[in-house]
């Protein structure tokens, strides 16, 4: 990591994760289903490129694969089985929010601001490629858990949870040296947790006739 | 000689703000107009209302204070200052070490400032409903306008416009997502500032929705003409920031000479009719946000500024 380009392969890493912390803010900032699907696939696709750059610069090639696995799945696959669900469930497109959504992006930025005094406390000493990735990435895993406690939607949670997940991506790619089994592993377990969670999202509303999480705390005779 | 080729200069530029502003918004309805394909009126419109309305007299409300009288020169008077202390065309204008991004802010801010009081003055309702509105919305983009500057100052260290523009053209900038982030941020902000579409709309006068507009009912003859040409300025001063911070190419520097101004006098009409045409598509596509979706609009724009900001401290802190 000497030479000329340094500054530049820097420079390019630092605006890829940055990008996707921003885009996890855009999409607390949606309140429509379907634009927020958008957005998690655009997130996904920022994913796919940052672990492609992280792969050129370590000079990595398994991490092209993880790449490869983040954009079809991620961008492609699940974003396309969401809005399928979403248009055979009918539901309801408006986003119920928590708190206001001003609110919510407040809390982002104070969860952002300590991921990062978190981070660069605990890598003090390490590579500076690697302590702004992780902090990035820690990040972008505490907003996609705020995201899926700010909604009520079970859709809007999946999303949530999913981008937690592009975060932990972007925290092993950041790691050198993570072993391509363990990425397959994560890539299939994310898989098969969606097909459940799709399984469940039919089931909910088959019984609650609703995907609002709020049916199910009544249900369980919990009071608010 | 030196002396008088920066006084013309800085002449000029003065001028410039002031002859293009209604051009600017004549060119940004013409574009929108032909959008919505109408022929719309000639660009040159704004100029022939502000000539109508300057030959009108003036109706007064018989409780109106002498507040109300003195605004609209008062809003003109420093809304011109503001819109020409930004760069246009040159840096390193005669009086440029006073062009401090924070000055211009507060000078925007004390017009707007007078112009709520004013819409509070006579006592009408719908005064009393612009001015609370206009005062809400600047409640929030002041903060996210500063937060900007704070990302920018920390870039280039300074605030002073002209020494920003020069680093911002300058290849030490590399790229950077803070300057990224402001640039959104600032558009925003500028949308709001401005009563464009999302935030406002300038071409209607429905009581629900107008903020703006309501301010201003109550004035008319001279006193609407002063204040539909500051509006107009402060569309240009937004365009002219947004050019010079993040577009600063082509802006001719001090010690160049002739050739060099033509350059950024060419270049600065070019990015103010790009920026023109950027804003005429940007408002046919979206629609009017809710008077309180506003709130989260600009929540937005503060939030980016944060953003920029903390990104900043962490690439410096590596």
């Amino acid at each position: 990591m000497d030479g000329p380009m340094d500054g530049l392969i820097f420079d390019i890493a630092h605006l890829l994760a940055a990008s996707l912390v921003l885009l996890s803010f855009v999409q607390l900032y949606q309140d429509r289903l379907y634009a927020l699907l958008n957005t998690f696939a655009l997130h996904a696709f920022v994913l796919a490129c940052s672990v492609a750059w992280q792969a050129f610069i370590q000079d990595a090639p398994h991490l092209y694969i993880t790449a490869a696995i983040a954009l079809v799945f991620k961008a492609i696959v699940i974003p396309i089985a969401l809005h399928r669900i979403i248009q055979r469930l009918g539901i309801h497109r408006e986003i119920e929010t928590v708190v206001g959504i001003g609110l919510t992006m407040l809390a982002g930025i104070a969860l952002v601001a300590l991921s990062m005094v978190v981070m660069l406390q605990v890598t003090a000493g390490a590579d500076p490629l690697a302590r702004e990735d992780l902090a990035f990435a820690l990040a972008v895993i505490l907003l996609g858990l705020l995201l899926m406690v700010s909604r009520r939607n079970a859709v809007s949670q999946v999303v949530g949870f999913m981008s937690l997940e592009n975060g932990l991506v972007l925290a092993a790619t950041g790691a050198k040296g993570m072993p391509l089994v363990v990425e397959f592993s994560v890539a299939f377990s994310i898989l098969i947790a969606f097909v459940v969670i799709g399984i469940f999202l039919f089931r909910i509303r088959e019984r609650f006739d609703t995907v609002d999480v709020h049916a199910l705390d009544r249900h369980r005779g919990e009071r608010r | 000689m030196d002396l008088i080729g920066a006084l013309l200069t800085q002449g000029l530029q003065m001028a410039l703000v002031l002859v293009a502003a209604p051009l600017l918004t004549g060119f940004v309805r013409k574009v929108k107009a032909r959008l919505q394909r109408r022929r719309g009126p000639s660009i040159l419109q704004p100029y022939r209302d502000l000539f109508r309305l300057l030959r009108k007299e003036v109706v007064l409300a018989d409780n109106a204070s002498w507040l109300f009288r003195v605004t609209p020169y008062l809003i003109f008077a420093v809304t011109w200052v503001a819109a020409a202390l930004v760069p246009t065309f040159a840096s390193g204008l005669m009086f440029s070490w006073t062009a401090d991004l924070i000055a211009i802010i507060a000078l925007l801010g004390s017009a707007r400032f007078f112009l709520a009081l004013a819409g509070l003055d006579v006592g009408t309702s719908f005064g009393g409903i612009g001015s609370s509105r206009e005062v809400m919305i600047a409640s929030l983009a002041e903060p996210a306008m500063l937060l900007i500057v704070f990302t920018l100052a920390l870039v280039a260290g300074s605030t002073q416009l002209s020494t920003v523009a020069e680093f911002m053209a300058s290849p030490e900038v590399g790229l950077r997502v803070s300057v990224g982030l402001a640039m959104i941020a600032l558009i925003m902000v500028a949308i709001a500032e401005n009563g464009r579409i999302p935030v406002d709309n300038p071409a209607t006068h429905l009581e629900l929705t107008m903020v703006h507009e309501a301010m201003v009912l109550e004035y008319s003859g001279r006193h609407l003409a002063m204040i539909e040409l500051a509006g107009s300025m402060k569309l240009l001063l937004y365009l002219s920031l947004l050019a010079c911070l993040f577009l600063p190419w082509g802006l001719a520097a001090a010690d160049m000479g002739l050739g060099g101004h033509a350059v950024g006098l060419a270049s600065y009409l070019g990015k103010l009719g790009g920026g023109a045409i950027a804003l005429a598509v940007f408002e046919m596509v979206v629609a009017k946000m809710r008077v309180f979706r506003v709130s989260e609009f600009l929540s937005a724009a503060l939030m980016l500024g944060l953003l920029a900001t903390l990104l900043l401290f962490l690439s410096r802190s590596l």
